[in-house]
């Protein structure tokens, strides 16, 4: 009994991460088939265009890799900064409670709430305008719970035994966190802000909200300058009526996943390199 | 005419014996005074008063959860990282109190140094985990005098030779023998005064474990050295003094000849010729 049931979960776990698979090669195929054509190095350099043919994704592209690169600077050390806090200094203080709950409840709001806080805040209220400073102080409000949950997470792995060894040579706290604690976490670490960076580049909705534009003629030369995003373009594409477009989208979506792929892998890469540095 | 002492009752005959002529007199190095230790609502530590004297050997033994793992961590103040802990009573290390309102817990783990049961090198290099107290604590100025200082810790700790050609290689690709003693040339690396060893030798096999008394021997030369042993012919081979602790209380304190040859109480009889815990 016990056996069949046994077996009866492992068909059922296999069965169930076949039909995900399968969906989404299912996908990578059919936007392959559409979009695969109309990748080259022109259509990586070209700016917007009115005629499809003409039409390149480099100001898009430009625009999520400035974005994204801001977001990851913002919200690293504030990720961090916040989790050692709730994790070595706050422990069990009201305000650490209060800070957590608030944390958890942020990891599941809307990206569309966040959008609007991006817009009242950091475009009207500080100035910032319809800018890339705009676009990633928003998404790096969206990246902070993910980012500090797993670093916490990657905080609590840390053996008790390597704390203790610390502290008994005379370290103070401070220093047993920033030269104990932190490296044997900085995997965790990374683990979650790439997987955190992973979900903000996709992200539509909060920077439609706050004025990235859907049709912008040039790639920002700078963080105050006004931008688009992969995913904003590859949007503004689909929602033309000509074939052609179509095209575009799906060539579109390609950079957005190749990008995406990169950036994992660069975490993986990252990951068992500081693993490694810790065993050798 | 003198009058006759008194009759000592049962505990005051254990207190006398505690300061006890039989201890050699060095000078008292640490001394614990009525000291109570509470885990939250539990009480751990029963008012346990003891003098440990400068340059010997103090063993502590007992039964598990008697206390003297957790009372050997209220001599450096390490059990003030567990939350809910709360001390009784005095600790004097060279005659100041260690709970004392202005006390500096950095300095005086500096003073104190400690060496875990289980051998916990931090994941860097050799060096590394040598240097890693002398930098923190701005030990060394330059280069070449952090690097004769670690050179001079593993060599106290008797690893130097083994390790010297793989110094900046990592600590965990070490055996567990040698895990421990570069645990002890870090703690020895910052010079404290007092080295407190938890139970060092207990996932040793039985060789790693004779050269761990060994240096043991070797230390007590400059360093008070207090240790923690399951182990009763540990006890006996290596320290000079022994106190044998009991659901809290120290039972009895004595040279540790005469604590395995011919304890005061029954009870510490009974433990250590295995009748009892």
């Amino acid at each position: 009994m016990k056996r069949r049931a046994d077996l009866a979960f492992r068909v059922l776990a296999t069965g169930t991460l076949i039909v995900a698979l399968i969906t989404l090669a299912a996908l990578v195929l059919d936007v392959l088939a559409d979009g695969a054509g109309r990748l080259s190095w022109r259509f990586l350099t070209s700016l917007a265009s009115r005629r499809p043919e003409d039409a390149g994704i480099y100001h898009a592209l430009a625009g999520s890799v400035w974005v994204i690169v801001i977001t990851a600077a913002l919200a690293l050390p504030l990720g961090v900064a916040a989790a050692i806090y709730l994790e070595e200094y706050g422990t069990n203080s009201r305000l650490a409670r209060f800070i957590e709950i608030n944390i958890a409840n942020l990891a599941a709001v809307p990206s569309i709430i966040y959008g609007l806080l991006g817009l009242g805040v950091f475009v009207r209220f500080m100035g910032m305008g319809r800018s890339v400073m705009a676009g990633a102080c928003t998404l790096a409000l969206l990246a902070l719970p993910v980012v500090i949950l797993s670093t916490r997470e990657a905080l609590r792995t840390v053996p008790k035994s390597i704390r203790e060894g610390s502290y008994a040579l005379g370290a103070t706290k401070w220093q047993t966190i920033w030269h104990q604690v932190l490296p044997v976490a900085v995997p965790g670490i990374l683990t979650g802000l790439i997987l955190s960076l992973s979900r903000a580049i996709g992200e539509t909705a909060p920077l439609i909200t706050i004025g990235a534009l859907t049709y912008i003629p040039f790639a920002p030369d700078g963080v105050w300058s006004p931008f688009t995003v992969l995913p904003i373009q590859i949007f503004n594409w689909v929602s033309r009526p000509q074939a052609a477009f179509k095209e575009n989208a799906a060539a579109g979506i390609l950079v957005l996943l190749a990008l995406l792929l990169m950036m994992n892998a660069a975490a993986v890469f990252l990951r068992d390199r500081f693993q490694r540095q810790g065993r050798s | 005419m003198s009058p006759a002492p008194p009759p000592l009752s049962p505990l005051a005959r254990i207190a006398a014996r505690s300061g006890a002529p039989s201890v050699p007199d060095t000078p008292v190095k640490v001394e614990a005074a009525q000291l109570n230790f509470y885990y939250g609502q539990k009480r751990a530590l029963d008012g346990i008063s003891i003098q440990i004297r400068t340059r010997l050997v103090t063993a502590f033994i007992g039964p598990s959860g008697c206390g003297k793992s957790t009372f050997l961590r209220t001599l450096n103040r390490m059990n003030d990282i567990i939350p809910g802990t709360r001390v009784e009573g005095r600790v004097l290390v060279d005659g100041q109190d260690i709970y004392g309102a202005h006390v500096d817990v950095v300095a005086l783990r500096r003073q104190v140094g400690m060496v875990f049961q289980k051998s916990n090198p931090f994941p860097k290099s050799i060096f590394e985990n040598v240097a890693y107290g002398l930098r923190i604590n701005g030990m060394a100025r330059t280069r070449a005098e952090l690097s004769e200082r670690v050179e001079e810790s593993l060599r106290q700790a008797a690893i130097f030779d083994e390790v010297k050609d793989r110094l900046h290689e990592s600590a965990l690709a070490l055996s567990g023998g040698q895990q421990q003693r570069l645990c002890i040339a870090r703690a020895l690396a910052i010079r404290p005064e007092i080295l407190l060893m938890d139970e060092p030798a207990s996932a040793l096999d039985p060789i790693a474990t004779q050269r761990i008394e060994e240096l043991i021997y070797d230390l007590k030369k400059t360093y008070t050295i207090v240790i923690v042993t399951h182990n009763m012919q540990q006890a006996a081979r290596v320290s000079d003094c022994t106190a044998f602790f009991w659901l809290g209380r120290l039972v009895e304190y004595d040279r540790t000849d005469r604590m395995f040859t011919a304890p005061a109480e029954k009870l510490t009889e009974d433990y250590v010729t295995g009748r009892c815990g």
